[in-house]
């Protein structure tokens, strides 16, 4: 699993059966303190988590196929949570009642 | 997939017995414009390549999707032989021209 | 799974069994930006696409499920074409030919 921060969205109108009607969001991954690493993912969306939220992500198929039900599902990047907070032992470094949303809708 | 040519083949006497009778080759990547990068793969042949040829290979556990590598030690597979590719409606590869 | 755009095709008469008639397109993953993110690659297409099109792209073993025959050595499928892809309230990719 990863911390991640939604970016955006995609429409996707004509793809794979297993992924009509489902949202698929932009994904950026993030450091614990929330700087921007890695590659920029297309996640579905399973926590009803919108732009500018940080969310906790899946990428990974055994379990994505398993929240699907369909053990033969092209799924593999799935937004699992919205995260309220992240504490470090510095103490907290995010909450979700009073960030800053950067990133516009 | 990546695209690479076929640049050797490697034999091996004492391996994994789950490997015996896979063919190995060495294949070193091309990237896009058919220009080789510095990077190399041993892979198991899975249809009949040979020197020279342009192939494609997969690699992770979705080269263990063969009957020829499934259950085995394998983590690239020479999945197709290239005949051309072209780039933006630009023909970069004919392996018959 | 991945943004990425079609750049180009590739033919292979001689694929291993099941991947028959499975187009094989050039792909170039896209960050949020629509900046090329890391080098091309090439996809299965488990839906009609194109040179140019926006899709979205699945890499590991999930690829080879998105294919008509489950069970083939595939790592990389694009499962999905991308018409509209937003991203800090602006369209990723609009007016750029690949």
């Amino acid at each position: 699993m990863f911390l991640g921060e939604i970016l955006g969205t995609v429409v996707s109108p004509v793809q794979i059966p297993i992924l009509n009607g489902q949202k698929l969001l932009l994904v950026r991954t993030l450091t614990p303190d929330g700087r921007r690493t890695g590659k920029t993912r297309i996640a579905i969306d399973k926590a009803q988590a919108g732009v500018g939220d940080r969310v906790l992500c899946i990428d990974e198929g055994n379990s994505a196929r398993g929240i699907f039900k369909d053990p033969e599902g092209a799924v593999k990047t799935v937004v699992i949570g919205v995260v309220d907070y992240v504490d470090l032992e510095s103490g907290r470094v995010y909450d979700k009642s009073t960030a800053k949303r950067e990133v516009n809708a | 997939m990546l695209i690479g040519r076929v640049v050797g083949s490697v034999v091996s006497t004492r391996k994994d017995e789950k490997l015996e009778g896979r063919k190995l080759l060495v294949v070193q990547v091309h990237n896009q414009d058919n220009k080789p990068v510095d990077q190399y793969v041993v892979a198991v042949d899975s249809v009949q390549a040979g020197p020279g040829d342009m192939v494609l290979y997969a690699t992770g556990s979705s080269a263990r999707q063969t009957e020829l590598t499934e259950g085995r030690p394998v983590d690239a597979v020479i999945m197709a032989i290239v005949d051309s590719w072209d780039l933006g409606g630009a023909n970069v590869y004919e392996k018959w021209a | 799974m991945y943004l990425a755009r079609v750049t180009g095709r590739v033919v292979a008469s001689q694929k291993y069994k099941g991947l028959e008639g499975v187009a094989l397109q050039w792909i170039q993953p896209l960050d949020e930006d629509g900046e090329a993110m890391g080098a091309q690659l090439v996809a299965c297409a488990a839906v009609s696409t194109g040179p140019g099109d926006l899709v979205h792209f699945v890499d590991g073993r999930e690829a080879a499920l998105a294919c008509p025959v489950k069970f083939v050595p595939v790592d990389a499928a694009i499962i999905g074409y991308v018409e509209q892809a937003v991203s800090k309230g602006e369209f990723i990719g609009r007016d750029r030919k690949s």
